[in-house]
């Protein structure tokens, strides 16, 4: 317990990290994957762009890239991230890797949840000459947004489990926190002390995608 | 000139499989709607009547043929100009499709902001519109608040938002109850009556047909097959998918089944009279029975009324001489079809 209070700034500090990564991750990663999402959902077969070939090559990169491991992922894009923004290693490195992870899980959710959008809702929208990009952005989306918030807070916590590796390539948080201080020093109440916050940041973004999912879904 | 012509046109989808023929869902149809008209398509499931309408407003382009609305060649338009052209043409669906994340209002301003209508404009339209379907205490309400009939009543206020010329209704009363069937029915009579819209219906159900329409195709395995005034094609139907609807709602020649129960229970001949508007006089025939002491009864069939115009079959068991009753039926066929039963 004295080494607990002793290890508390870098508690806080880790949480930080932790919030840090996975937002940045989600930011980023939430706006690619809602674009591929959208051009998988688009280009399948019968639907507003529908281009075969386009869906097929999407569809494929999306199947490879989604099963690998995280741990693994994170090692395998390391040069990769070199190259990109400069380092393999800390925090940025991590945020790099958690973004190719999650931009695929991310896309997949988008066109699961687009694709619970009624078919007829869509030709509605083109009966009365609406152009795709307006039918993707004012009936498209909101049709899908309550589904969507609920998709995009799954991957949130998704998300947040994948940063517990980060200290596998030098990065920080919680998970990397819990693992050197706690685990590897014998010091159970150490590692709890980072799971307890890791489950109060889980529920409480939880908490706030469900009330914002009953809002829009009025109910 | 018609407002919406099609001239044998085609439309065929790929095969699912290689090596499959390609699905044609209608099949060299060439139809013409005049301007004003109420034009009912009917047919059953897998027709080819949907794909046929989504024709007219090109949301379907067709493998074959032409397709001309108000004088302009759909056909060779690219994507742009088409959705200039749908601006003209309303659509209501079986399924209502109206978008959940908007309220009733917002439902109806949409095809107004895609026209780019000036917003100053909107409120006027939206509440005459919504006075006119009678949802005007739910404009603020969200469509899943809404009965079935309410819900298509968004739906014809927003498929006449943009004052259509024409307004497409793709099988609009299937999912409706009786009642709200005829509430959505009487204000799309209104919709042609009072704006001057040609109303194009997609359904099965010809007492859609009888109640609204004044012209109706009969459409079987992607082909017009019958075609004509509604008065006309109830009255005396030329083909057999168009005598089948018929014969769905209106009383007609009993069929064997029928035939059979009613001669168990009535001795004597039966025989059919058929006739329409003005053709005959009921009571010529019933005189002319009475004359020759034919005793009759009426055992089958009904008088139909189609916007004023008469038209029916009755079916009497006739007891008599045989001399007498063969007599009578002679001098009648002068003033009705008659069918005798074998």
């Amino acid at each position: 317990m004295d080494r607990l209070i002793e290890l508390l700034p870098k508690l806080w500090l880790s949480a930080w990290e932790t919030v840090y990564m996975v937002g940045i991750a989600m930011i980023v990663g939430g706006i690619l994957g809602l674009v591929l999402g959208l051009a998988l959902y688009l280009t399948r077969p019968g639907n507003l762009l529908e281009n075969k070939a386009v869906f097929t090559v999407l569809n494929v990169i999306v199947n490879t890239f989604r099963p690998i491991p995280f741990i693994i992922l994170l090692a395998a894009v390391q040069p990769l991230a070199r190259v990109v923004i400069g380092t393999g290693i800390g925090n940025n490195a991590a945020i790099f890797g958690l973004v190719v992870g999650s931009f695929f899980a991310i896309s997949r959710i988008v066109e699961q949840n687009l694709l619970t959008v009624r078919p007829g809702v869509i030709e509605a929208a083109r009966s009365v000459g609406a152009s795709p990009l307006r039918i993707i952005f004012t009936v498209l989306i909101p049709e899908a947004l309550g589904p969507l918030i609920l998709g995009y807070t799954f991957i949130f916590i998704a998300v947040t489990d994948m940063s517990a590796v980060a200290g596998l390539i030098g990065g920080g948080g919680l998970g990397n926190f819990a693992i050197q201080y706690g685990y590897r020093l014998f010091e159970p109440a150490v590692t709890w002390a980072a799971v307890i916050l890791i489950i109060v940041l889980v529920q409480f973004v939880q908490f706030i995608g469900n009330s914002l999912a009953r809002t829009v879904l009025r109910r | 000139m018609p407002l919406i012509a099609l001239s044998n046109v085609t439309k065929a989808y790929p095969p699912r499989s290689k090596g499959a023929p390609p699905t044609v869902a209608v099949d060299d149809v060439s139809l013409e709607i005049e301007e004003g008209d109420v034009h009912a398509i009917i047919g059953y499931s897998g027709a080819g009547k949907s794909t046929l309408v989504r024709l007219i407003n090109a949301l379907e382009r067709p493998t074959g043929g032409r397709v001309t609305v108000a004088g302009r060649d759909l056909v060779g338009l690219d994507e742009r100009a088409l959705r200039q052209v749908r601006r003209g043409i309303g659509m209501i669906f079986q399924q209502f499709n109206l978008f959940e994340s908007k309220t009733v209002w917002g439902n109806v301003e949409f095809p107004l902001k895609v026209a780019g209508i000036p917003r100053a404009e909107h409120q006027k339209r939206i509440s005459d519109l919504l006075h006119f379907v009678g949802l005007v205490d739910q404009a603020h309400a969200y469509v899943d608040q809404l009965s079935g009939g309410q819900k298509q009543r968004v739906g014809i206020a927003r498929a006449l938002a943009t004052s259509p010329q024409i307004l497409l209704a793709d099988e609009a009363t299937s999912a409706l109850d009786p009642e709200t069937t005829r509430d959505v029915l009487g204000l799309l009579r209104r919709v042609n009556t009072e704006f001057g819209v040609t109303v194009v219906v997609i359904t099965h159900e010809m007492d859609v047909v009888r109640s609204i329409a004044n012209r109706v195709s009969v459409m079987e395995g992607g082909r017009i097959v019958e075609q004509g005034e509604v008065f006309d094609v109830f009255s005396a139907p030329r083909t057999e998918a168009a005598r089948r609807f018929v014969a769905g709602v209106v009383p007609t020649v009993p069929d064997a089944d029928t035939l059979a129960t009613l001669r168990s229970r009535h001795p004597g001949r039966i025989v059919s009279f058929s006739f329409a508007d003005g053709g005959t006089d009921q009571s010529a025939i019933f005189l002319e029975l009475n004359r020759r002491g034919v005793g009759f009864e009426l055992i089958h069939g009904g008088i139909e009324d189609i916007r004023g115009r008469t038209f029916g079959t009755i079916t009497l068991a006739l007891t008599g001489d045989d001399a007498s009753i063969d007599e009578a039926l002679d001098r009648l066929t002068a003033v009705a079809t008659i069918v005798k039963a074998a």
